[in-house]
């Protein structure tokens, strides 16, 4: 059994120009050294690849058992001329919600 | 001057599109100090300035209008001092706008002060070598389609603008969070170089900056983020102290939802590094930050740092860029995705024979692909909408584009239907450049008399 990112953080998604930055947030502050250590840069970026050209950079922010993902390139070159429907890209938190990660263990899951 | 013990600041609209009636409610109830709408988004001002060339009376928000309508009254019988960027590029015109409509409401002559200065055009038009922050190139490659350029002022002006005693405040560009910070430091007579309650301030300003994103807007999700009566959602609120305690709340009666949850997505929002989220009033650091619920709907806010501010404002440059032409059809059924695909190879190849090109241009197959792209493996689904839309400097192959696809309907694959006219609508896009802030003036002037 895989573990979602769903099924241990919320999300949501901010814009600047042509890059996307996604929190993603810990239901239970428990999980939040598995996230450290599974929802990487890499794995971000491939889930990522058919959107964005990246790099990604992941921020940690430890006190609010959050993390914050910079992706660059993510945007169809930037809100005021892509040619996407969601132009911000408010929609993207759900391909960071969709990601699949080793199981976490079923005792850990909120 | 005797100064407050605490005092609360309600956010009124987080976009020039927001809903209004949350935020005549929040007046009413919400016992409220000042009532901040944020009404300016990155190219609304470059939107507005080109208003305002069509009209010199023209270039504030339009939404000011129905805002003072509906604020007014309640705000002036109250003594809530109003603070807004609805004088977007044309703040004294919007101050002439909003003093006819306090008149028109039988409420008198209401003086108004005014914020200038963010207007940085003659300024950075003679600076061709600046290096725009999102590519990397001089600003010299978009002065040919140069529209405007806006510095994001601070809460110092906001703050001096208030010292006047003028109920109402409008400022053209400042960021968003000095609207907020603006009248803490006008209440407490903060330093601006206090930079432990700056902090504070501008991690509450971020906070409220949004309206309902921080009650329960672009939150809820069904059976895992529930958010009560959703429909009757309140805007939010800071009670701040003078030693910079903050705590949040929200209309009372009102739907929604404001906890550390709903905090901690709004703090995060449109942030890179959260140890430097960069505004001109400092450089704030949110790694430090702790989230409490005193109490329901209640949450306090600890621990925001900030470094001393940059020496450079943040400009947006404005420019046109051409234009976007877009249409859609639909496909349902056996095969739809096939025919769908089918069609949008037929009008590609339709616009091609006609000779257009186009700098960008962009197939969408919508209930499919539209939103996060095609990755493998992606189930069909039982209809599919196809959405074309390509970006160009002539505005006839704009217009193709819809054209060509609205022609599905008795020139391409079978069974297509509920084709939509031809959109074409013109770009303005913004980019950034760093100015030194020595190089802009600043202005406070008053409409009316006080």
């Amino acid at each position: 059994m895989s573990t979602r990112v769903y099924d241990l953080a919320h999300s949501r998604t901010g814009d600047k120009g042509n890059t996307s930055n996604i929190s993603v947030i810990c239901y239970d502050e428990k999980n939040w050294d598995f996230l450290k250590e599974h929802l990487t840069e890499a794995v971000v970026m491939k889930a990522f690849a058919h959107i964005a050209q990246g790099p990604v950079k992941r921020y940690e922010i430890r006190n609010l058992k959050a993390f914050n993902f910079v992706i660059e390139r993510a945007l169809g070159g930037g809100v005021t001329i892509s040619l996407a429907q969601d132009i911000h890209g408010k929609s993207l938190c759900n391909v960071m919600l969709a990601i699949e990660l080793p199981s976490v263990g079923n005792e850990q899951k909120q | 001057m005797s100064r407050k013990q605490s005092v609360r600041i309600g956010a009124g609209a987080g976009t020039s599109d927001d809903r209004m009636t949350p935020a005549l409610e929040l007046a009413e109830r919400g016992e409220i100090d000042y009532l901040v709408f944020e009404c300016l988004a990155e190219r609304t001002v470059a939107r507005e300035n080109q208003s305002r060339t069509k009209d010199a009376n023209k270039g504030y928000s339009p939404s000011l209008h129905e805002r003072a309508q509906m604020v007014l009254p309640t705000c002036i019988k109250k003594g809530i001092r109003i603070v807004s960027n609805m004088g977007a590029a044309n703040p004294v015109g919007g101050a002439k706008a909003m003093r006819m409509e306090a008149k028109n409401l039988g409420l008198g002559d209401v003086p108004i002060a005014v914020v200038l200065g963010d207007d940085v055009s003659e300024i950075v038009r003679t600076m061709p070598q600046l290096t725009l922050m999102e590519n990397g190139e001089p600003l010299e490659s978009i002065l040919p389609t140069f529209a405007s350029a806006n510095a994001y002022l601070g809460a110092d002006l906001v703050a001096k603008a208030l010292d006047t005693g003028a109920p109402i405040v409008l400022t053209g560009r400042v960021a968003d969070p000095s609207l907020f910070v603006g009248p803490m430091m006008h209440e407490f007579g903060w330093s601006y170089d206090d930079y432990a309650k700056l902090a504070q301030g501008t991690a509450a300003g971020h906070l409220l900056e949004c309206t309902a994103s921080v009650t329960g807007g672009c939150f809820g999700w069904p059976g895992v983020k529930d958010v009560p009566d959703l429909a009757n959602n309140g805007y939010p609120f800071a009670d701040v102290t003078p030693d910079g305690k903050i705590v949040l709340g929200k209309t009372p009666g009102t739907g929604g939802r404001l906890d550390v949850m709903t905090c901690t997505e709004q703090l995060i929002y449109e942030m890179h590094d959260p140890k430097a989220y960069i505004t001109p009033d400092c450089v704030l650091d949110i790694t430090g930050i702790s989230l409490t619920e005193t109490g329901k709907d209640r949450v306090e806010v600890k621990g925001a740092v900030a470094r001393p501010r940059t020496d450079t404002y943040k400009v947006v440059v404005g420019y046109t860029a051409g234009y976007i032409g877009e249409g859609e059809v639909s496909y349902g059924g056996i095969d739809a995705v096939a025919r769908a695909r089918w069609a949008a190879e037929i009008v590609k190849e339709r616009l091609k024979r006609r000779g257009f090109t186009y700098e960008d241009f962009r197939v969408d197959l919508i209930g499919m692909s539209s939103l996060h792209g095609e990755p493998n493996g992606r189930p069909e689904p039982y209809e599919v909408r196809l959405r074309m839309a390509g970006r160009t400097t002539d505005k006839k192959a704009a217009h193709a584009v819809g054209f060509e696809v609205r022609a599905m309907h008795m020139h391409g694959p079978g069974g297509a239907g509920g084709a939509c006219e031809p959109r074409v609508r013109d770009v303005l896009a913004v980019k950034s450049v760093l100015l030194p802030r020595h190089l802009v003036k600043t202005q406070l002037v008053v409409e009316g008399s006080l």
